[in-house]
């Protein structure tokens, strides 16, 4: 979560999303070893299903900004200020 | 035996705090890896081996292969060509392999020993998981689909070259043809000599 937060190359903070749904998808497991119930692997494969589909999303999202701004820096694009 | 379990928690956890605090990409990436490694370690000592096996495979496997490609796709230049050099030098690949080497040892470990459990960890096999995940979840397997054909269109979408660097590169390509011919314009970018009807 500190990656997540302090970094600002996508890259890293791509990298530090996959360790915390990793972290996540293991709590899943562990209760479902816990109480010997398969629910909490099966949660894990849906863990797993999203993390690939948001990773190839958000990667092709980096090529694309890399392309765009030539950097990797999260804050260069904030075009869209809130 | 316990042991299995708290070894390769305490490489997943110094792996993933190493892989935080790296600077480089690529030396991120190697952490990463022997970290997704580790966990998978300690879902098998928790009983749980299918899940184990789709960590190594999807994971450390495919979503890995994801980011190295990316970050080749990005490393262009001629910055490249001296941090390859860099990571040439034996330091750099030291941390990794000494991590991956406990992990290897565990495995090795498991193999020989037979069953090595956490003590009080009920075995969940592929079979229950596949039962339930097929039975009661069965919806939840077709938003799963779902979901990954989304990424999938998202991603092909999103990864297209823009319009503009196409036609930049189109212009570039017709230019070098065209000085290829010579200034024969009617046969630039072809690929027959002038002569030859």
């Amino acid at each position: 979560m500190i990656g997540l937060l302090v970094r600002r190359n996508i890259i890293f903070i791509l990298m530090s999303l996959e360790v915390m749904l990793n972290a996540a998808g293991l709590a899943f497991v562990v209760a479902g070893s816990r109480w010997g119930a398969p629910d909490g692997q099966i949660v894990f494969i849906f863990i797993l299903a999203m993390a690939a589909a948001e990773v190839s999303v958000g990667l092709a999202l980096t090529l694309q900004i890399y392309q765009r701004f030539k950097t990797l820096d999260a804050d260069a694009a904030s075009e869209m200020r809130g | 035996m316990d042991a299995l379990f708290y070894i390769s928690a305490a490489v997943a956890i110094i792996a993933t705090f190493i892989m935080v605090t790296r600077m480089n990409a690529v030396h991120a990436l190697l952490y990463l890896v022997v970290s997704l490694l580790a966990v998978a370690l300690v879902f098998y000592s928790l009983g749980a081996p299918f899940v184990a096996v789709l960590e190594v495979i999807i994971y450390a496997g495919a979503i890995m292969v994801l980011f190295v490609f990316v970050v080749m796709m990005l490393n262009l230049g001629k910055r490249t060509i001296l941090q390859e050099r860099q990571w040439q030098q034996p330091g750099m690949w030291v941390g990794p392999a000494i991590l991956a080497a406990i992990l290897i040892g565990e495995v090795v470990t498991i193999i020989t020993r037979g069953e090595t459990r956490m003590s009080g960890a009920a075995v969940v096999g592929p079979r229950a998981v596949s039962l339930s995940l097929f039975g009661p979840y069965l919806i939840g397997v077709e938003l799963a689909s779902m979901l990954l054909l989304a990424g999938l269109v998202g991603a092909y979408h999103l990864g297209r070259r823009t319009r503009e660097t196409r036609e930049k590169e189109d212009v570039i390509r017709t230019d070098a043809a065209r000085s290829a011919s010579g200034g024969d314009l009617v046969r630039a970018g072809n690929d027959r000599a002038a002569g030859s009807s």
